[in-house]
């Protein structure tokens, strides 16, 4: 059995790699998919491009300016002079929002009159508009705090000359520590999802038209009259690509760890023991998939319809939390989601089996079902 | 070029298309099927952030703070905990995303007019989601800090004093700050190029695997003719899939449409040109239709999902990635479309887009059209 098992394995491995569209196929998506999460995808804020619109020009007006600008989280690209520049501005998308200060921002300050500043934000993305409305809020939160306290202490000076004793007035400051992730780099978040992405991608698709093409080319049939039984083609189909596909999790590792320098706090064991246990199920839909289609067209369609939902439905890029209630119980569904928490939890939060155990079994269940279901099926389809 | 040789191989490729009822019917109904799950699915929108209080002071006014986040509809209070395991633990499990811990002294310190620092623990996993809960909370704290010093103040018999210089947010566009007003105009122009690219990009390495190409080659059938008429024949889908997009992203959706429907028909169609004829080409280029398929999915999806600027912002990339950005179709239609959807803005603004599509659309043709040409000869 295992001699028949190491022919087919062998024929696999001289068919995947025989073609050299085929071997760039096999490894240029995953390589793809690692530069653009790790280089391109950037959520992080932290030049948010503003224009400035000073209808004060006062030394008060440029020290606010210069707050903006020595926060480190802003760019200021755009000086419009007019309402119509800034509608421009914002239309053509050149700023991310547009600070206004307005006349007499200076002499209503200095007489204690509050004022505002205006800060209108380009809302077409909602979530780069909030991150930044709340920065310009904060730095003039900041800047009313400093100037606040400084006309108080005037005032207390000019009332009583000779003992300068500060207001004492109590203030609720927010010390923030953030975990895992300290410097809040999304690299850190993506590049680990990526693993859980590209396993599936290469295995799920391969194993389905491995076996399909036997179909549509009629080798199949050669292949039936030979010893070989269900139970060897099967293993003999799927066995390569578990083995491309933890090899795909090794390389994309240590890609993330030596050139992103995205940290792995969790055990690299565990990591690949998941993702074997993630395999049963990839490699157990592939095989179903090539149970219900006749020809590699169908078995394409198929896989995109299989697996575009459980990429967009994973929380690789839209956390699942957001979800709709329903759909949050869909994504219970997915096996994808559960490896990603593991990765995510093996890279970032250096967690183990204690945390992990819930997702493990998941898809221990999915697995075991999966491929059984799809064996059974497979069995069938051949005789 | 002839008119009669064109309208025979699109009536070809439409027999080819209504034959298979199924592939049809998924070809129309899985964009829009895409369009309800994902628009649905895919919200950046952060609220009801699951939060642990460690209370360590137990006072009123801790208790007061609580009341704070308790009251705010961002944060959604799991409990009130004593110690920071149980937090430690929420946070490893995805459970939570935040906790809150008011050091012991906090009432003493606050009453005192000290400074009575609260803790935010925060899982930075999601840097995305980690700012915007952390911009949230900040806010919060920081109010309510104000309110706090206003109340001492008014006890004292000094003035209330409001914050000297107020931060007035005017949000334009998109005011209520929805993402799915943001994701669903980039995610039609997705779906269409997905779509575009799988519909085309079989069509002719079919023809070569089933052995028809020969029977095409004996007839006078000129590439330009087979090229133009095939794609002919998937832009009528191709319409009617972007007809039924837009239509659901205004009228489930509620998506504004600022702009002029005709401008967005003409962007549309221009664009669904240039990616049918794409599929064409990688159809023309690969060997099998598992190669034409994979290359078309690969050069579509990813890039259109990726390098649009449909949820990644383009600027925000290192300049290398920006520079290549430029060469992926989806990037103007989506522009494009947020520009014609949320801001409403017309031609004199887009018309550069605009252009970049049909020359891109033009090349593509005349690409495709020469690789034809080889394999033919």
């Amino acid at each position: 059995m295992w001699e028949r098992i190491g022919v087919i394995l062998r024929k696999e491995f001289i068919q995947a790699l025989r073609d050299p569209r085929m071997r760039v196929l096999l490894f240029l998506p995953p390589v793809i998919q690692l530069l653009v999460f790790g280089f391109a995808v950037n959520m992080d804020v932290d030049h948010a491009r503003i224009a400035w619109m000073d209808m004060d020009r006062t030394p008060m007006s440029r020290e606010l300016r210069a707050r903006f600008e020595g926060s480190g989280r802003f760019d200021i690209v755009a000086l419009p002079a007019n309402e119509q520049d800034v509608q421009e501005v914002l239309d053509r998308g050149d700023a991310q929002a547009v600070i206004r200060v307005l006349p007499d921002f200076e002499r209503d300050v200095r007489r204690g009159r509050p004022t505002q500043v205006q800060i209108l934000i380009d809302g077409t993305n909602s979530n780069t508009a909030s991150i930044v409305g709340s920065y310009a809020g904060q730095v003039i939160a900041g800047f009313s705090g400093a100037v606040t306290l400084a006309q108080q202490n005037a005032r207390i000076l000019t009332r009583s000359p000779a003992s300068p004793v500060a207001l004492m007035l109590p203030s609720v400051p927010a010390k923030t520590r953030v975990w895992f992730n300290p410097d809040l780099h999304s690299r850190n978040y993506f590049v680990p999802g990526v693993v859980a992405n590209i396993i599936m991608m290469v295995t799920l698709m391969l194993t389905a038209l491995a076996i399909v093409r036997e179909k549509e080319i009629g080798t199949m049939e050669q292949l039936m009259v030979t010893p070989i039984r269900p139970i060897e083609l099967m293993l003999g189909k799927t066995l390569p690509f578990a083995i491309v596909g933890l090899l795909d999790v090794v390389l994309i590792t240590s890609v993330a760890l030596l050139v992103f320098h995205i940290p792995m706090n969790g055990s690299p064991l565990l990591l690949l023991f998941c993702s074997a246990l993630f395999l049963m199920t990839s490699l157990g839909a592939g095989l179903f998939l090539s149970t219900i289609s006749h020809t590699q067209q169908q078995a394409m369609m198929a896989n995109f319809f299989f697996s575009t939902p459980a990429f967009m439905l994973s929380g690789f890029a839209f956390p699942i939390r957001n979800m709709p209630v329903a759909v949050q119980w869909l994504t219970y569904l997915n096996p994808l989601r559960y490896f990603m928490e593991i990765v995510r939890g093996i890279f970032l939060k250096g967690v183990g089996v204690s945390v992990l155990w819930p997702q493990m079994v998941a898809l221990v269940i999915y697995g075991v079902t999966v491929l059984a279901l799809s064996a059974a099926r497979f069995h069938k389809t051949l005789e | 070029m002839s008119y009669r040789r064109l309208r025979a191989v699109f009536i070809k490729e439409l027999h080819h298309i209504t034959r298979d009822a199924l592939s049809l019917g998924m070809a129309l109904a899985v964009p829009v099927m895409m369009l309800l799950l994902y628009g649905y699915a895919l919200s950046l929108d952060v609220d009801r952030v699951p939060t642990l209080v460690y209370d360590q002071d137990g006072t009123s006014a801790s208790r007061d703070l609580v009341k704070q986040f308790q009251g705010s509809r961002f944060f959604d209070i799991r409990g009130i905990v004593d110690g920071y395991a149980p937090i430690q633990r929420g946070i490893d499990s995805n459970k939570i995303l935040m906790g809150v811990v008011i050091p012991r002294g906090y009432s003493q310190d606050a009453a005192a007019g000290r400074e009575a620092p609260v803790q935010l623990l925060l899982d930075g996993s999601d840097s995305n989601t980690a700012s915007i809960v952390l911009g949230y909370a900040e806010t919060l704290v920081r109010n309510y800090s104000l309110q706090l010093r206003n109340q001492m103040q008014n006890s004292r018999g000094g003035q209330p004093s409001p914050p000297l210089v107020d931060a007035r947010l005017r949000v334009w566009y998109n005011s209520s700050l929805e993402s799915k007003n943001y994701v669903v105009p980039g995610l039609i122009a997705v779906i269409l190029q997905i779509i575009a690219a799988l519909l085309t990009s079989l069509t002719i390495a079919r023809e070569w695997e089933m052995g028809t190409m020969e029977q095409l080659l004996s007839t006078p059938l000129r590439p330009a003719e087979m090229v133009l008429g095939k794609m002919l024949a998937y832009f009528v889908i191709g319409v009617a899939d972007a007809a039924m997009a837009v239509l659901v992203g205004i009228l489930v959706f509620g998506v504004p449409l600022r702009g002029s429907i005709p401008l967005m028909a003409v962007s549309l169609c221009v664009f669904l040109v240039g990616v049918l004829f794409w599929g064409i080409f990688v159809s023309a280029a690969a060997k099998t239709q598992l190669q034409a398929y994979q290359m078309g999915l690969l050069s579509s999806f990813l890039p259109a999902f990726l390098l649009s600027g449909f949820v990644y912002e383009i600027q925000t990339m290192p300049p290398v990635i920006q520079v290549v950005t430029y060469i992926v179709p989806a990037r103007y239609v989506v522009r494009l479309m947020k520009g014609i959807f949320l801001k409403g803005v017309g031609i004199q603004m887009l018309w550069g887009e605009l252009g970049f599509l049909a020359l891109y659309a033009t090349i593509i043709f005349l690409l495709a059209k020469r690789k034809v040409n080889q394999k033919l000869a």
